[in-house]
């Protein structure tokens, strides 16, 4: 780690302010700042310590039934608070996937939505990275890539967001509550993480100083409840980044979706939500055909950046499960291996899909 | 620049000055406290061996600075056993072999004692290893921890159903 100086504010106002100079950075619980700079990936020169910052810690449901979440909650309080796993089951089952469990004792929501990409040539300080180092080049272009982007990237940058958290937040709608130097302001989570374009160094919409106060989840996400699910595929089942993962939720009146809701994780540079196969399942009958047309849509206009072409038709399986799996029902606990497609449940395995 | 901290650590008020806030707790009890029970595997997060409870949650205190834990209290694999008497999760690891070179095991049992007080595994031990995906253990004794955390819970439970009758 290079030195920094190391500031613990007592208020939001004294935190934005100290973190607005060039060279800042926000710390919360660290695990994964701590990795980045002691890799010496991340070199801040000051560490704004926002983890004693009072009344982010809190989970409150708000009166038109909207949740919202505060930044400093850990992401095992959240995944096991029994309202909000009950109201928003995938959230907490893509939670409960990632990391180990020390990990989301420690890792805070704001943490999670900010995390860097796990790309390895990011991480490796001899390889060039224009997310790293503008300008650099990318050693990814050319190198082992399978995990790579297939949607959103560009020449300078084929890394991927590796949140789990951020995936079925996206699909409900979930806004992000920012404090800046000009005061408060709120930003889809859909609006947070940019595309690379040619300035892939900047990950998101943030502004210098600018601090994530807290997620609020809209109280329409609440309709999903009863049928939401979240599944990963990892190269281990357990303690891995998603090789390609979904969040399928839907509303079903009868024998018809009344409303889907579908994104993807792994796949592209930030959670990637697909509108136009959500207005496809909207109306139709759930079933295999449905669910295989609103796969294909998903992955419409994906293309590889690498050797991942089978992450397209990857993703699009693990599509199919998803829906088969939220249209079967919201199991009543998280299984014992959340969000794997391989659980001992094997309702909605189709091996031939 | 000096960080005066006072945090306790297994029961013991310590009260530090950081002349760098670089310091990681797992630092700080190693190097500092001289407390080498808690062991550095990879630092950087990925094999648990520096598992620690810090307000009674297990964490990797390989990723935590020193001088954001300011009035925490911490409790390291040196402050588990009362006196001779070894903790659950200590005897339940030695009778089920839950370990061979030993040097993830401080780490093992800081986890399995942080996954039992989180009372979400229940004797499932599909969950059990679920929740120990976080501790790495090169020799590959993991069928003997799951049976340790298994019966270390059961033991664990026994007493305190003792206590209350």
């Amino acid at each position: 780690m290079t030195p920094f100086d190391y500031v613990r504010p007592t208020t939001i106002a004294e935190a934005v302010a100290a973190a607005a100079t060039p060279g800042a950075a926000y710390l919360a619980a660290g695990t994964n700042l701590l990795d980045l700079m002691k890799g010496g990936i991340s070199r801040p020169t000051r560490v704004v310590d926002i983890s004693q910052l009072p009344g982010l810690d809190r989970i409150e449901v708000q009166a038109d039934g909207a949740v919202r979440i505060g930044a400093l909650v850990r992401n095992a309080d959240l995944a096991h608070d029994t309202a909000f796993a009950r109201a928003f089951p995938s959230v907490a089952e893509a939670l409960l996937s990632g990391a180990s469990a020390q990990l989301r004792n420690a890792a805070t929501v704001g943490g999670n939505l900010l995390q860097r990409t796990r790309c390895s040539y990011f991480y490796d300080t001899a390889s060039a990275c224009n997310k790293r180092s503008p300008g650099a080049g990318c050693d990814a272009r050319g190198g082992e890539n399978r995990l790579h982007a297939v949607l959103g990237w560009s020449d300078a940058c084929i890394a991927t967001h590796p949140s789990d958290f951020c995936v079925p937040l996206v699909a409900f709608d979930a806004v992000v509550e920012i404090e800046g130097r000009n005061g408060r302001r709120e930003i889809a989570l859909e609006e947070l993480h940019r595309l690379p374009g040619t300035t892939p160094e900047r990950d998101s919409a943030l502004e210098p100083g600018d601090l994530i106060v807290a997620v609020r989840l809209p109280a329409a996400a609440r309709s999903f409840a009863a049928h939401a699910r979240y599944l990963k595929l990892r190269e281990r089942t357990s303690y891995a980044f998603a090789v390609v993962s979904a969040a399928a939720a839907l509303e079903i009146d009868g024998s018809v979706i009344r409303s889907a809701r579908l994104a993807l994780g792994g796949v592209a540079p930030k959670p990637w939500r697909t509108r136009a196969a959500e207005a496809q399942l909207a109306g139709a009958h759930p079933g295999p055909a449905a669910f295989r047309r609103a796969a294909e849509m998903a992955l419409a206009g994906a293309t590889p950046s690498g050797d991942n072409r089978f992450k397209i038709e990857l993703a699009q399986r693990l599509v199919v499960r998803a829906l088969t799996l939220a249209a079967a029902g919201t199991p009543a606990r998280v299984a014992a291996l959340p969000a794997s497609p391989f659980s001992s449940s094997i309702a909605g395995a189709l091996h031939v899909a | 620049m000096n960080l005066s901290i006072s945090l306790t650590v297994n029961g013991e008020r310590r009260d530090v000055a950081l002349d760098d806030p670089r310091v990681t707790l797992l630092d700080l009890l190693r190097e500092r406290l001289h407390l080498t029970g808690t062991k550095k595997g990879c630092d950087r997060g990925q094999c648990g061996a520096c598992t620690v409870l810090v307000d009674g949650r297990r964490i990797n205190s390989c990723l935590t600075l020193a001088a954001s834990l300011d009035g925490a209290a911490v409790l390291t694999i040196e402050g588990v056993a009362h006196g001779d008497t070894l903790h659950p999760v200590q005897a339940a690891f030695i009778a089920h072999d839950g370990f061979q070179c030993g040097f993830c095991t401080p780490g093992q049992i800081m986890s399995a004692i942080g996954l039992i007080a989180e009372g979400q595994a229940g004797d499932d031990p599909e969950r059990i290893r679920e929740a120990m995906s976080g501790n790495l253990c090169r020799c590959g004794a993991y069928a003997g921890i799951t049976d340790a955390v298994l019966e270390a819970q059961h033991t664990l439970a026994a007493t305190e159903k003792g206590r209350a009758a």
